[in-house]
């Protein structure tokens, strides 16, 4: 049986099958399948508490599921820890920053590197002769226009760039999976395209979910919009046939426009 | 500008390991007492072992964040193991540190994996609880140990068969002296090094790690093993130096006084632990002249003054003193 599920999910990048968690009577996630094409820019919209946070917690292994399975390119990944998950390739990022407030950028970064290279056990050697794990950082830095802040420390940042940072942490593992939870939260509507910018021109083998509220930003970046109601998959497709389902309004968009 | 803007990242981390003057000055002021204080040289090198002591708590509590109430169990594995050592095999003293070292090392690797597993109240109460156990255990092998008699027997061959350790402790702070030295050296090193930042990743944000594909567990392995090397080698030192070991060496007590001397000096700045060492062991010789046991009164508003208004330790407040005096 597992044969063929994973036979079926071998051309995914993600995939997911009877995902399921509740919290006592409270159904969190129900039955979720999801596949995720490499390549991907997927949206995950829903109302608050719709358990899209959760699932992206199941997915990386910060929470077990009390049933179903989830395969990173074929593989099976759901007794993985979260660390092991990330060596193979999936990454994601938080909702609420969760950075490392008194490393300045360009050290939290090596660090991420350097867990990835697997010179972070080594404790006899001046971190300063890993050249080539401090430049690959520092062009992730650049990259996400960070490189003229690398030395500040993360506390002073301003916020718009710490949430950038939270998307440099999660690239130093060379993801082939990412999953942002909101990469924008909590930035102005007008800041809010430039992160999505950055987000945009990520390497188009790189496969991408992201969780976000804004239905301008979903329709401009989403190829493929997945609608998560009550734990549950609601109903997924392509903006257009989400903009116009009538159930997806009821449910979510309510009375407000969208382009 | 203090510091103009490095030319690479690489240049700018390496820039990061380099000395600063006051670092220099520090170590030559640890030469003073032999000039100055001839008199006090027991107590000079009391404090250079205790300095140690504290140097090995601050790499798990200052880096990690893991915070220990049982670290004298692996200061008395090493004061007695030194002190066996010399008595049943021989008196060479670097030897001794070094069955000393491993033997701490080896109790705390085996222990390394209850620790990783906890961290915040059921850590303290899991480390607290093994160091209770460590010595009753020390206490109950009156054979072995001499319980609460004291160990007897150590005998120490003078430091590179030329040295003895003499009466007034001249060859004492030395050999501690140097010893504190080198293993600073190699403290400095790990501080500096990648593991060294994966520790102050955990310290920053423990949540955070496994997202980046950091396995914290086995780091946090890593650094309890590598801090119970170094207490081994402060135990082994103490025997050494006053041919004794006794059960203070592996008490409670033992445990929560190098915890209040980080604390004192602050933590997480590798000198911190020296200089709550010094303050600590001095005030304890002045004060308990004048009325013994009283003494701890001053320690604890001390701690309590420290803690509320120094929440960084001496240290910390000492930089942000002159940061916010280099602003001006």
């Amino acid at each position: 049986m597992s044969a063929i599920d994973t036979s079926a999910s071998a051309g995914f990048a993600l995939s997911t099958r009877g995902l399921s968690r509740s919290f006592g009577s409270l159904v969190v996630a129900r039955d979720i399948e999801l596949n995720l094409p490499v390549g991907a820019r997927y949206a995950l919209i829903g109302p608050n508490g719709a358990g899209k946070t959760t699932l992206i917690n199941l997915m990386t292994g910060m929470l077990a599921p009390n049933a179903g399975q989830i395969m990173l390119g074929g593989q099976d990944i759901t007794d993985l820890s979260p660390q092991a998950r990330v060596k193979l390739g999936l990454a994601r990022t938080f909702q609420i920053n969760s950075l490392f407030a008194h490393l300045n950028p360009l050290e939290a970064v090596t660090l991420a590197v350097c867990e990835r290279r697997g010179i972070s056990p080594r404790f006899w050697q001046n971190i300063a002769v890993n050249k080539d794990a401090i430049e690959e950082a520092y062009d992730i830095l650049v990259r996400l226009k960070l490189g003229d802040c690398a030395y500040q420390p993360t506390r002073e940042l301003p916020y718009g760039r710490q949430r950038l940072l939270e998307i440099a942490l999660a690239l130093a593992t060379k993801p082939k999976v990412l999953l942002l939870d909101e990469p924008a939260a909590g930035v102005p509507q007008e800041e809010s395209g430039d992160i999505f910018e950055v987000v945009a021109s990520l390497s188009n083998d790189l496969t991408l979910l992201f969780i976000e509220h804004d239905m301008h930003v979903v329709f401009r970046f989403a190829t493929h919009i997945i609608v998560l109601v009550g734990g549950a998959v609601f109903t997924e497709g392509s903006p257009a046939e989400i903009a116009a389902d009538p159930g997806v309004r009821e449910v979510y968009l309510g009375k407000r426009h969208h382009g | 500008m203090a510091n103009p803007t490095p030319l690479t990242p690489q240049g700018y981390l390496l820039a990061r390991t380099d000395w600063h003057p006051l670092e220099i000055m520090f170590w030559l002021a640890t030469l003073l007492p032999f000039l100055v204080f001839p008199n006090y040289l027991s107590l000079a090198s009391q404090i250079a072992i205790t300095a140690l002591f504290a140097l090995s708590l601050d790499i798990i509590l200052g880096y990690a964040g893991v915070v220990s109430l049982g670290h004298a169990a692996f200061f008395g594995i090493g004061a007695y193991s030194a002190g066996l050592f010399s008595k049943f095999v021989w008196g060479e003293p670097f030897s001794g540190l070094l069955v000393a070292a491993t033997l701490a090392g080896l109790f705390g690797y085996a222990t390394s994996f209850i620790i990783s597993r906890f961290r915040h109240l059921p850590l303290i109460m899991i480390t607290l609880g093994l160091g209770l156990l460590a010595h009753e255990v020390a206490n109950s092998a009156h054979w072995l140990t001499g319980g609460s008699d004291g160990f007897q027997g150590a005998r120490t061959d003078p430091v590179f068969g030329l040295f003895r350790f003499d009466l007034y402790g001249k060859t004492a702070y030395a050999y501690s002296l140097g010893v504190l030295f080198i293993v600073f050296l190699c403290a400095r090193r790990l501080i500096h090094s990648p593991f060294g930042l994966a520790l102050r990743g955990i310290r920053e944000n423990f949540n955070r790690m496994p997202a980046i594909g950091a396995d914290s567990r086995a780091h946090i392995r890593k650094a309890y093993t590598i801090a119970a090397v170094i207490a081994g080698i402060c135990g082994a030192l103490l025997t050494q130096t006053t041919n004794s070991a006794s059960l203070e060496s592996i008490s409670f007590q033992r445990s929560a006084d190098v915890l209040v001397m980080l604390v004192l000096g602050g933590a997480g700045r590798l000198y911190g632990g020296l200089i709550g060492a010094a303050i600590f062991m001095i005030a304890r010789d002045q004060f308990s002249g004048i009325a013994p046991q009283f003494w701890y009164f001053w320690i604890g508003v001390l701690l309590v003054a420290v803690v509320m208004f120094l929440p960084n330790g001496i240290l910390g407040g000492l930089s942000a003193i002159v940061a916010r005096w280099r602003r001006k």
